[in-house]
């Protein structure tokens, strides 16, 4: 499949986004490419269970938009939400925690890795059904609306999710009511293990729909991480006017398989080596350096984002299981779970 | 006192949380300007404008998924699936994340909102616009599952209901929408979890919940006056909380448990009721517990076939008659 991104392409001039922004996404997409690897390499350790869907190559979506977002605003992400969840600014010994099922992780091990959250950071929530985030993320834009706080939710979700029910229902319903909220689709081509253009009436399953709820076609290269900061501050600026949603589609490639269990053998060759040469952390290097940043500085910050990712490691590892005591805590709001007197 | 029909009494109620709390918004489809397809929500839209009673597509998922944002994000809402059985084209939304996000999130995500639902039979709108599916929500952990019987409490319980930090889900038995009942003047809140002993009697304790209530005290009555059986019947008006205390207790004073349920016969709440009960007072039986049920069957149009399925009174005074003389 072709690498070249086609549509619309949001400009991408480097002076856009200043220096230390640009700095602050690198960085940024570092921690994310540095903790998902490390999440593999526990999971290889038999040290993380169950299943994790991992988001390596797909980091520039998730640093640009966590960078070019308000405090206040929202994060809605999916199953594949660890670099969402972070890039808002999750602990994340808490994020490798919850991962390991440990005391420390961000819900106490009852959520794992396909339902981080951390309120406080404005991550309302990582969703395992296809779908069901994307009239959630609509409703906490109608409580901004309705509140006037100018808070918008960002709802991120895959190129899978746009055939599902529930993305129809949450496009025109958001459309309709004029709502602060960008839905933002990862096109990484597959839908699990299969190929969406092999499932999907159009070229671009998101924004060739984004006519139907009178919205503009926006497809932008989902692994430059200045053109998504910048389209995402465009959007956001208009959403927080009161000029609706905005349904974004970012063109990427995830370099592993679906899952944990998924080797990815169905990609053709040639296609994983041709997206590695566009992986997004060596282009943004590429281009840091390019504009006269210092190779040394460059290396402080990844020997940062290292340092980041062993302490939190050797932090997750150290918090014990959580206590079965608590087991059964948390179902209702008085902090129990009693259905009965 | 004021003499309420019980679809007003359900705008009366809305009408009372909205004008208290700000942040309680209201939204469905045809609930505003139509003000509800069964005439519940008459006025309201007049009352307190359209940025808090809202007309929505038909979307149920996106309904009761924007209710699930705006409750997590500060407003209290209440949204109105027109039809119970229209539940289960959102279910993902009730099951998989209202009725689980606290307990994943542990405790960081709050969501006090209410569902209300038009339910049950009596319409003859066949199988799927008349089922009763209380019992569904009930199997979900992190619901609380309410459906009124009079009026009064409609009004009553649905405040608390609006009032309540988790979700509930709120389930109007559409063929009591025209009965009329004594409702308080003023601001009226009844207390979730709490059962209502309706009825004392001495052989039995019948447990019923919305519409086969009035039919379980219309039965009471001709047990009492033609056949000597003496009942007590008790509302059990909260499945989730559920009052086990009052149902225990009646039961062990009479010795004998009958339930009446519209739920078809398997999993429906009657079985879970008639669970505690055998656990936890069987030596104060006095003989077999009684469930009286629809049949394990969807639910037929034509009104002789929907009322010989549905429990009625009649039902309910022979089954009685025949197994506890």
């Amino acid at each position: 499949m072709d690498t070249k991104v086609k549509g619309k392409r949001a400009a991408a001039a480097a002076g856009d986004v200043g220096r230390e922004t640009q700095l602050e996404l690198y960085r940024l997409q570092l921690e994310l490419r540095y903790c998902e690897k490390r999440a593999y390499d526990l999971f290889l350790q038999n040290l993380i269970k169950g299943t994790s869907h991992l988001s390596l190559g797909q980091e520039a979506i998730a640093a640009a938009f966590g960078v070019a977002m308000r405090p206040d605003d929202w994060t809605f992400c999916t199953y594949r939400g660890h670099a969402h969840t972070l890039a808002r600014g999750a602990s994340m010994t808490g994020v490798l925690g919850e991962l390991m099922g440990r005391e420390c992780g961000l819900l106490g091990g009852k959520g794992g890795s396909m339902h981080l959250t951390d309120v406080e950071k404005g991550a309302m929530g990582s969703y395992a059904i296809i779908g069901a985030h994307l009239p959630v993320a609509t409703g906490a834009a109608w409580s901004a609306q309705y509140r006037g706080t100018e808070q918008v939710a960002v709802c991120f979700f895959g190129d899978g999710t746009t055939n599902i029910g529930a993305f129809h229902e949450a496009l025109n319903f958001a459309a309709v009511w004029k709502l602060p909220v960008i839905f933002v689709c990862e096109n990484n081509l597959y839908m699990e293990y299969t190929p969406i253009s092999s499932v999907t009436a159009v070229e671009h399953p998101a924004a060739d729909r984004a006519s139907a709820y009178n919205l503009e076609k926006v497809v932008v290269d989902g692994n430059d991480a200045d053109a998504v900061y910048l389209t995402a501050q465009k959007y956001m600026a208009r959403a927080r006017k009161g000029d609706g949603p905005a349904l974004i589609e970012a063109m990427t490639y995830r370099h592993s398989g679906h899952s944990r269990a998924d080797p990815g053998q169905y990609r053709p060759k040639g296609e994983l080596e041709a997206w590695l040469k566009r992986d997004p952390i060596v282009i943004y290097r590429d281009r840091l350096l390019k504009l006269g940043v210092a190779e040394p500085t460059l290396a402080d910050i990844e020997g940062e984002a290292m340092r980041k990712v062993e302490e939190a490691t050797a932090a997750a590892k150290a918090s014990p299981a959580p206590s079965v005591v608590d087991v059964e805590k948390n179902v209702w709001a008085d902090g129990g779970s009693a259905w009965r007197n | 006192m004021a003499e309420l029909t019980f679809r007003d009494a359900v705008a009366a109620g809305i009408a009372q949380e909205m004008e208290r709390d700000e942040r309680v918004v209201f939204l469905g489809e045809d609930v505003a300007a139509a003000g509800g397809v069964f005439k519940t929500t008459v006025g309201l839209l007049e009352r307190f404008g359209p940025k808090r009673v809202r007309d929505c597509p038909i979307s149920e998922q996106a309904i009761i998924g924007a209710a699930m944002g705006a409750a997590m994000t500060g407003l209290r809402p209440i949204a109105e699936i027109m039809f119970s059985d229209f539940l289960a084209v959102c279910w993902d939304m009730v099951a998989n994340e209202i009725a689980k996000t606290r307990y994943m999130t542990n405790g960081q995500i709050a969501l006090p909102l209410v569902i209300r639902t038009a339910n049950g039979a009596g319409s003859r709108f066949g199988a799927q616009h008349s089922q009763a599916v209380e019992n569904w929500a009930m199997a979900i952990p992190g619901l609380k599952v309410v459906a009124p019987s009079t009026p009064a409490d409609v009004k009553g319980l649905l405040a608390a209901a609006v009032r309540d930090p988790d979700p509930v889900i709120f389930f109007e038995q559409k063929s009591l929408y025209s009965i009329k009942g004594e409702v308080p003047d003023g601001e009226h809140v009844e207390e979730l979890g709490k059962a209502k002993v309706l009825r004392n009697g001495k052989d039995c304790t019948v447990v019923a919940l919305a519409a086969m209530v009035p039919r379980s005290l219309e039965a009471a009555e001709t047990l009492e006056k033609e056949h000597g059986i003496s009942c007590t019947v008790i509302d059990v008006r909260s499945l989730v909380p559920l009052d086990t205390q009052t149902i225990l207790s009646e039961v062990s004073r009479t010795g004998r448990l009958v339930t009446v349920e519209e739920n078809p016969r398997l999993c429906g709440w009657g079985a879970e009721i008639a669970s505690i009960v055998a656990d936890e007072c069987f030596w104060d039986l006095d003989g077999p517990i009684i469930r009286i049920t629809t049949p394990h069957i969807p639910l037929p149009s034509a009104d002789a076939l929907e009322d010989h399925v549905i429990p009625s009174a009649a039902r309910i005074v022979r089954e009685i008659r025949e197994r506890i003389d």
